[in-house]
């Protein structure tokens, strides 16, 4: 990640550097590095021991187990639907949730963008439900699943959304996509308006229509504001536990990962508790890694520090891949020249 | 103070009630598990003489009672002041609180208030003492509750505040199809429905607590109860999948089937299925005794006014059996000065606290004198039909992984009532699973 900079510096600068670094690698190793490696150590034991038949207590006390935990954790059922009902339940969360957010919060920044460039209240407005605290959209969710509630009212249909069924994963994905797709609109909405007016007329000089505006100047150009907005919304979506956990409680259609973590610290079973986190930790981590790889997400801004030309060799790079037919992607690159341009 | 009542009517159910999953940081939780290792619990070196300044933890005081009972305990102990902790409203938050606080083996809690159904964890992991028997009003108390707040023919806890679930019933509709009394049985209740729904004006027949929650684990724990059986025998042996406890579940089952229950009853909750019988949605409710005072409402808010009566849960077989809720009162192992905790206990179980607690707040206590006072049974018609159910209620499973057994119960009968399995499958399923869940 630092390679070019690392490389310039000198010994004795590399040492202070380290030095000046060092009470932020301390902070973070407190903070991140701990407790990880803790809830690692935990997830190989097992607290609480066998209960004493005259006197019904519990011998005190952790012992190792291992890998026992993984185990239980992959194939134990206990009460509940265990383990791949939770992950398939997140998973589907966080792809179609995600997709659909990711869709409604474009297609908002761009009639944002377009019909009031510059209103903020209008643009504040829309942040509204990603401001309201988690728990309070669920119960407020919860009252328009009712079984007599608005929801049911308007469609003038009973479904039952809160008992076990597709009702009830619809129910979460509804309340979810309803609270973050603003936020995917509001980011997606200034990176719109980095784009300069220019770069459009050029576009429209050069007799691309709408269609093709959006694809080869709009989308390449938000771009990397948006994969920003996506990778950071996935991140979220995959440790969903409030919503589903107000919303539905204990129903198994609703049941993620967290929530099994949780659960299973309610019932001071921590080692099991630790190997669900452990579990969830790593599912997330491939994810990002993943869409980094595949994406190329600049979530550090890498693109914007060094100088201009390096970002600009990639873009180009990626635009010869991208595009099929010789002449869109000529206008393209004179686009794109044009915008780089006018930023700088 | 209408309005003050809602909220601990709602708390008070919440407490009888939820015990989930909880919110528990993992991290911090393995940093405090890590202490205790080792540790062989508090319990047995109890120091009943030790006297000073102690803590009370228990829900958040919402009605002000609880402050007016500290107010005076404090003028008289100028030397022993009680400090009220206030913990998070729901249930499930405050035992996750006890339980860090116990790991951590911390004195900062001294006096806390246990919902009946955390006795056998606590008691088992030896976070609360022993308590003395013949240093508290015990024996003024009403059998059932002492039940709760014992574990292993030992008490852990002194039952203060208590709860039954009576049936509550629709006597202007009743009138109409030609009945006087509200039914005994499910048989005669089914039957009123039959009658009443004929018409099919859209009203619905009974309601009760039947969502994936703590609440099913009620209503199961009665039926079976009332249908002759017990969901564990005395010595903590399994018997869900025993002849009563399938009759229990089956007789559920057939008025979700012959819809005398309707289908959306299996997202009813407390207030869920109050709401709908007060909007006039049902003809019967089960449900806790809070109820009533919004029923009775003035304000327009409730369809039911003055058409309501009030009676035992219907019976299976036999007499009809509600789950007892409440809340005890029991000393943390890691606390000093349980000498003065224990005198406080007490105060709290005295007749004057007991009676000013449900009359100012409509949560019954676990006094047995209170159900025979005038100035409460004036203001509560249906007392004797309170104490009744109380008397008679069944206790859920007294087990120390209890979140694992009444989630097991859960899923066993929300399956069943919502067509997915039936019961016969469901209940030899759910005894494998406590049997494993008791056997570990």
């Amino acid at each position: 990640m630092a390679d070019p900079h690392s490389r310039r510096v000198t010994g004795g600068q590399g040492r202070m550097a380290y030095l000046l670094l060092l009470p932020t690698l301390v902070l973070l190793a407190l903070v991140v590095g701990f407790p990880l490696v803790l809830s690692a150590w935990q997830s190989l034991t097992q607290s609480g021991g066998d209960i004493d038949p005259e006197t019904g207590i519990i011998k005190q006390g952790d012992t190792f187990v291992g890998l026992d935990n993984y185990v239980e954790a992959f194939t134990g059922s206990g009460a509940g639907a265990g383990f791949w009902n939770a992950f398939w339940n997140t998973t589907l969360f966080t792809v179609v949730g995600v997709s659909i957010e990711t869709v409604l919060g474009v297609s908002m920044a761009l009639i944002m963008a377009r019909a009031m460039r510059s209103t903020g209240i209008v643009r504040a407005s829309i942040l509204v439900p990603w401001a309201i605290p988690t728990v309070v959209s669920a119960l407020m969710w919860q009252l328009i699943f009712d079984a007599n509630g608005i929801f049911n009212r308007v469609i003038h249909y009973q479904v039952l959304w809160t008992t076990e069924g597709w009702q009830a994963k619809a129910a979460v994905l509804i309340a979810d996509i309803w609270k973050t797709a603003p936020y995917i609109g509001l980011l997606t909405l200034a990176g719109l308006q980095t784009i300069d007016d220019q770069v459009y007329e050029a576009a429209k000089m050069d007799g691309a229509d709408r269609w093709d505006t959006f694809w080869r100047i709009t989308l390449p150009l938000v771009r990397p504001v948006l994969v920003v907005a996506v990778l950071f919304r996935l991140l979220d979506a995959m440790r969903m536990f409030d919503l589903p956990y107000v919303l539905l409680g204990r129903l198994e259609s609703g049941q993620t990962l967290s929530m099994l973590a949780s659960d299973a610290a309610g019932k001071t079973n921590y080692g099991l508790a630790s190997a669900y986190s452990m579990i969830l930790f790593a599912y997330i981590c491939l994810v990002a890694f993943v869409f980094i790889r595949v994406l190329g997400a600049d979530v550090i801004g890498e693109q914007n520090k060094p100088a201009r030309r390096g970002g600009r060799r990639r873009g180009d790079g990626n635009d010869g891949a991208d595009d099929g037919s010789g002449g869109s992607r000529r206008t393209a690159r004179r686009l794109r020249t044009t915008a780089e341009g006018s930023m700088a | 103070m209408s309005s003050s009542n809602h909220g601990l009517g709602r708390r008070s159910v919440l407490a009888a009630g939820g015990l989930g999953a909880s919110a528990l940081g993992l991290a911090a939780c393995g940093g405090s598990d890590d202490s205790s290792s080792g540790g062989s619990g508090g319990g047995a070196s109890a120091d009943f003489d030790e006297r000073g300044p102690i803590t009370f933890a228990t829900g958040k005081d919402t009605t002000g009672v609880l402050k007016d009972f500290l107010d005076r305990w404090n003028k008289d102990h100028s030397d022993e002041k009680v400090t009220l902790v206030e913990l998070p409203e729901s249930a499930d938050d405050q035992r996750s609180q006890f339980i860090n606080n116990a790991q951590a083996k911390s004195d900062a809690y001294t006096v806390l208030g246990l919902d009946v159904v955390w006795t056998a964890e606590f008691a088992a992991n030896q976070w609360v003492v022993e308590l003395p028997k013949d240093k508290l009003p015990i024996d003024d108390m009403i059998p059932a509750t002492v039940q709760t707040a014992t574990y292993f023919d030992k008490l852990y806890a002194m039952p203060y505040a208590t709860n039954g679930q009576l049936l509550f019933s629709r006597k202007d509709l009743l009138k109409d199809a030609g009945y006087d009394e509200p039914p005994a049985t499910y048989d005669e209740m089914y039957e009123i429905i039959e009658k009443v729904t004929a018409d099919d004006s859209g009203i619905n027949g009974f309601g009760g607590q039947f969502a994936k929650y703590e609440g099913l684990t009620c209503q199961l724990t009665g039926v079976v109860k009332s249908a002759g059986g017990e969901l564990f025998d005395k010595d903590g042996k399994p018997q869900a999948d025993s002849d009563a406890a399938k009759l229990g579940l089956q007789t559920l089952r057939d008025g979700f089937d012959k819809k005398y229950i309707p289908k959306e009853a299996l997202t009813y909750k407390e207030e869920e299925s109050r709401q709908a019988f007060q909007d006039g949605k049902l003809v019967f409710l089960q449900n806790w005794p809070y109820v009533y005072d919004k029923f009775q409402a003035d304000d327009g808010s409730s369809k039911v006014k003055d058409k309501v009566s009030v009676s035992l849960v219907p019976a299976v077989k036999g007499e009809g059996t509600s789950t007892v809720g409440g809340l005890n009162y029991a000393i943390s192992a890691f606390a000093k000065n349980m000498g003065t905790a224990l005198d406080f206990i007490a105060f709290m179980g005295a007749a004057e606290q007991q009676k000013a607690w449900f009359l100012q707040t409509g949560n019954p206590t676990a006094a047995t004198a209170v159900y025979e006072d005038e100035d409460l049974k004036e203001k509560y018609p249906f007392l004797d039909t309170l104490k009744d159910s109380i008397d008679k209620g069944a206790v859920r499973p007294q087990v120390v992984k209890y979140g694992d057994v009444t989630q097991a119960i859960q899923e066993a009968a929300y399956g069943c009532l919502s067509g997915d399995t039936e019961t016969d499958a469901a209940l030899s399923d759910l005894q494998k699973q406590l049997t494993d869940l008791t056997e570990k």
